[in-house]
């Protein structure tokens, strides 16, 4: 435990009543959703960038681990607090500093909540488009950490292709802004890049300069069945091939399928093998053109069936089928092993197949959905941990999946980073030099390795 | 009734996704993982395992949850929250014994008589008197802060509670079936003018009306005090003087009473199923007997008051949230609006604004905020409790709406629809 000298030092820094040792306060910042726990010694509640630099050097002084946590959403552990120490949670940072409607630029404190904010600056016609399905409880200041992606990357990118500038307090407690608010800069190193994604190990975000769109007028949902993967990823191709950038471009495997048949009276006809949900947006008149075209050129390729929404009520219960997915998983088996590998776009149906063949070489159920438009597939390793043997033939068949997707030209993660969940598995993908030059940037900047100590790389 | 142990595999359901950050009121108010379901569940957990005693941060962390259930009806994996908090209250009364608070509840709600009392003492003296009630009232619990801080807006307290205002029986039209009315305290003793419209909803579809005197509360304040052995003794009540004589449904025009019944005596089951499978919201009622056609085929009238409808928890847990909409939608003398946050929380939770009074109100505020921004000129909601939250949150925010139920306003629709009406 952190002698009294330190906590009274961090109540003096944030007051009293946002620094607590209570073990149930404890409990309650030892779990993310990766639903693994680590005890912090102690959890403050910052609400300033001045605060998070006094914690940080104080921190730094006294040899202390500190990790900065935002909704404790993430997948890969990244918030937790590996080696006791402290928890720096930006829920209480939660204001939307700007909304700039002349140049279309907002700046936010971190904590603020993605959802809230698209909110917000939808009401002014603003349009914010990362969305990963973790928006109406996941932080901005988390999203920036993580890179967040979402179904609507396949045509407007990801979080950090929004991300124009950014407030940080260093490992060792300076306060420094990475770019700015304006859409050029090229003035020095591309900080704001190295932070996106860095998972909290290379600053905290105190302050965000966000890029804006202008919203699309209306939005035009398609569910369209085929009777094979191959189908659904040549209509991917033939998609982007005509030069129809799809806002949402999701699909479901056969799998996928059958769980959602089971577990809900949703109706999918029984050929049916893969689904994609195609969205357009854009000018109203102009969507309607588009969907047919899409309709068109992807008949030949196996198309049981298509339905297109003429009412939001329509395309809601059209999305419905994707959102029933999580929790008809659960009728599978009760435990999920959520990965979010990555493959080009067109290695879809090739690593699909893999994976089948990966599950049924071990014996453990694999249900596979995501966002076809950018080759991300979430890989679901359903199994029951309380059978004995189960988890180790899961963890196998992880690493055949991983490296499934590396022999395909793609990536382990890409979404949801590599936390303490991934970094066993870092040496697949990185070589060796590549990793020696990532820890040198890791080592300059935070030399006594307090700052999230124990992510992304093993020895870190 | 179910204890802690029972919801093992519940609360193992919980995967911490953190979904439930988005939909609970109380975690919105605080910014603490332990005021929010994720971190309720991770806690009754730890208290299971072992892993940590029922320690004076895990009371106050499972007294900061109003169980309006949003959580569950949310969370892709149903952990159902409420159920877990109001488990682990009963097994902190257990252990620790009732709070002060959960003894009024158990010393006047358990006697519906000294209720009775109460509230007519207070009606004669007026609400100065009601701050000399002991600390520990029931009714203070019930209807809780408005006796307690003088900036609170009071309901007026009826001089003679509903119950006693009306025969025990209204016959109706020979063929139509015959119901139950549920009163809840809420109506008998603070808002009789709903309990008279809803006799009138209730004489114009032409129903049979039983209105049991020896009824009481529903026990749902009981349940959120864990006083266990009050809430069994209360179900015990209602269900001897409710199924007395055959009925078709039990109806009710308050949200808690509703889910009070039909839910927490649906888990005692047995024989208070016949209850709770009766129970019946007023307008899911209504809306089975066609009244929102009727109501929808009449005129507009030429002035018409902008009104928006707030989403008692109780009901949007269980899926009602058309019914009392389609009401409003079709009355004559109504411009519905929808307003945002609709179905979040009022911040009221019974005793939880005693405890918590200082969330409660930014809960409120809160929401004040989004009525304000509908500009509606009414806002209808249909449980008591609800507009005595909301009444007082616009006070304090200097809005203008006013906050009447639903009933009142379809009590001003029904002379035209009487008239128009061929079979009265
Ligand atoms: C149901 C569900 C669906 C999801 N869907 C998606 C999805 O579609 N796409 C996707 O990309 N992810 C998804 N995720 C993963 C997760 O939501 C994202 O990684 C999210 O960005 C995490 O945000 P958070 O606020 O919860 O951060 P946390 O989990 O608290 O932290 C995540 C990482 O960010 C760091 N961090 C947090 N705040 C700061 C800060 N201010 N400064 C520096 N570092 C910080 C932490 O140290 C940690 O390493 C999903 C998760 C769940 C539970
Ligand atoms: S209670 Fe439900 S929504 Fe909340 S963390 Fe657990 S599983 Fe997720
Ligand atoms: S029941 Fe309501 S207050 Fe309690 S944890 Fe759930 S959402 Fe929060």
């Amino acid at each position: 435990m952190l002698d009294s000298r330190i906590i009274n030092a961090l109540r003096e820094v944030v007051g009293k009543d946002n620094v607590t040792t209570d073990k149930a306060d404890l409990l309650c910042y030892s779990y993310d959703a990766t639903q693994q726990k680590f005890m912090p010694e102690v959890v403050v509640h910052p609400s300033t960038s001045e605060q998070i630099s006094r914690i940080m050097k104080l921190a730094n002084a006294e040899k202390i681990p500190v990790f900065p946590r935002g909704a404790g959403s993430g997948f890969t552990g990244g918030s937790l607090p590996t080696g006791g120490g402290m928890v720096v949670t930006t829920e209480r940072m939660d204001h939307i500093l700007e909304i700039d409607q002349d140049n279309l630029v907002a700046v936010v404190e971190p904590g603020v909540v993605t959802e809230q904010f698209q909110k917000e600056v939808e009401k002014v016609g603003l349009f914010y488009p990362p969305d990963p399905a973790s928006l109406k409880f996941s932080t901005l200041g988390g999203n920036v950490a993580e890179c967040a992606g979402g179904p609507r990357c396949v045509k407007y990118g990801v979080t950090k292709d929004y991300i124009l500038g950014l407030e940080i307090v260093t490992p060792t407690g300076d306060i420094i802004t990475t770019g700015g608010s304006t859409m050029k800069g090229v003035v020095g190193l591309d900080l704001t890049k190295l932070m996106c994604g860095s998972e909290g190990t290379l600053g905290i975000i105190t302050k965000i300069v966000i890029k804006l769109l202008p919203l699309p007028e209306a939005k035009k949902t398609m569910l369209v069945l085929f009777d094979s993967i191959d189908g659904a990823a040549q209509a991917v191709s033939t998609i982007v091939r005509n030069k129809i950038i799809p806002a949402t471009l999701e699909f479901m495997d056969g799998r996928t399928i059958d769980c959602v048949r089971q577990a809900t009276d949703l109706q999918v006809p029984e050929g049916a093998r893969a689904v994609l949900i195609i969205e357009v947006d854009g000018d109203r008149e102009f969507l309607d053109k588009q969907a047919q075209r899409i309709a068109e050129i992807i008949k030949p390729l196996g198309v049981v069936e298509t339905r297109i929404a003429e009412t939001p009520a329509e395309s809601e219960a059209l999305w419905q089928i994707r959102r029933s997915v999580s929790a008809s998983l659960r009728k599978v088996n009760p435990d999920k092993f959520n990965e979010d590998i990555c493959v080009p776009r067109s290695k879809l149906p090739d690593m699909i197949r893999k994976i089948d063949q990966i599950a049924d070489r071990h014996g453990v159920p694999i249900v596979n959905f995501g966002h076809a438009g950018d080759g991300n597939i979430h890989v679901n390793i359903m199994i029951d941990k309380k059978i004995p043997g189960e988890l180790e033939k899961a963890e196998r068949a992880i690493e055949e999946v991983f490296k499934g997707a590396l022999e395909l030209g793609g990536t382990m993660s890409g979404e949801h980073g590599v936390g303490i969940a991934k970094a066993a598995y870092i040496p697949l993908e990185l070589t060796e030099e590549t990793a020696a030059y990532m820890k040198k940037i890791k080592k300059a900047l935070d030399p006594n390795n307090i700052l999230n100590p124990g992510k992304i790389f093993l020895d870190n | 009734m179910k204890q802690l142990e029972d919801f093992r595999e519940e609360i193992e359901q919980c995967v911490k996704c953190g979904a439930c950050r988005a939909h609970c009121p109380v975690f919105g108010a605080e910014k603490h993982e332990g005021r929010v379901a994720r971190g309720k569940v991770a806690l009754a957990g730890a208290v299971l395992d072992g892993e940590i005693d029922l320690e004076e941060k895990v009371l106050e962390d499972m007294s900061q949850c109003l169980l309006c259930g949003s959580c569950g009806a949310q969370c892709p994996n149903k952990v159902p929250t409420d159920e877990i908090v109001a488990a682990a209250r009963r097994r902190i009364a257990e252990q620790k014994g009732l709070s002060s608070f959960g003894k009024g509840v158990a010393a006047v709600l358990g006697r519906p008589k000294l209720m009775d009392l109460l509230a007519k003492t207070g009606g004669k003296f007026s609400s100065l008197l009601f701050k000399k009630l002991p600390e520990d009232s029931g009714l203070r619990l019930r209807f809780p802060a408005p006796f307690l801080e003088s900036d609170r807006t009071l309901p007026p307290i009826a001089g003679k509670p509903f119950r006693d205002r009306v025969p025990e029986v209204i016959e109706g039209r020979e063929g139509e079936p015959t119901v139950a009315f549920f009163t809840g305290c809420g109506i008998n003793y603070m808002y009789p003018a709903i309990g008279e419209a809803l006799l009138a909803a209730l004489k114009f579809v032409g129903v049979t009306v039983i209105i049991p005197k020896d009824q009481g509360c529903c026990g749902l304040p009981a349940v959120s005090a864990g006083a266990q052995e009050t809430v069994e003794k209360l179900a015990e009540l209602n269900r001897i003087a409710l199924t007395r004589r055959p009925v078709d449904y039990v109806v009710t025009a308050c949200a808690s009473c509703n889910a009070g019944i039909g839910k927490i005596y649906a888990d005692f089951g047995g024989e208070y199923l016949p209850l709770s499978e009766r129970i019946a919201d007023i307008f899911v009622f209504l809306a089975r007997h066609g009244l929102p056609e009727k109501l929808a085929a009449l005129p507009r009238a030429a002035k018409r008051k902008k009104v928006t409808y707030h989403d008692p928890c109780h009901l949007r847990t269980q899926g009602i949230t058309r019914e009392p909409r389609e009401i409003l939608k079709a009355l004559p003398q109504v411009d519905f609006v929808e307003m945002e946050e609709a179905g979040t929380c009022c911040g009221l939770g019974g005793t939880y604004s005693v405890y918590h009074y200082d969330t409660s109100k930014k809960i409120g505020a809160r929401k004040a905020g989004y009525i304000g921004a509908s500009g509606a000129e009414l806002v209808a909601t249909d449980c008591p409790g609800c507009i005595m939250q909301l009444q007082d949150s616009i006070n304090h925010a200097g809005g203008k709406a006013r906050v009447v139920h639903v009933l009142e306003l379809l009590m001003e629709a029904l002379p035209d629809l009487s008239k128009g009406d061929k079979s009265e």
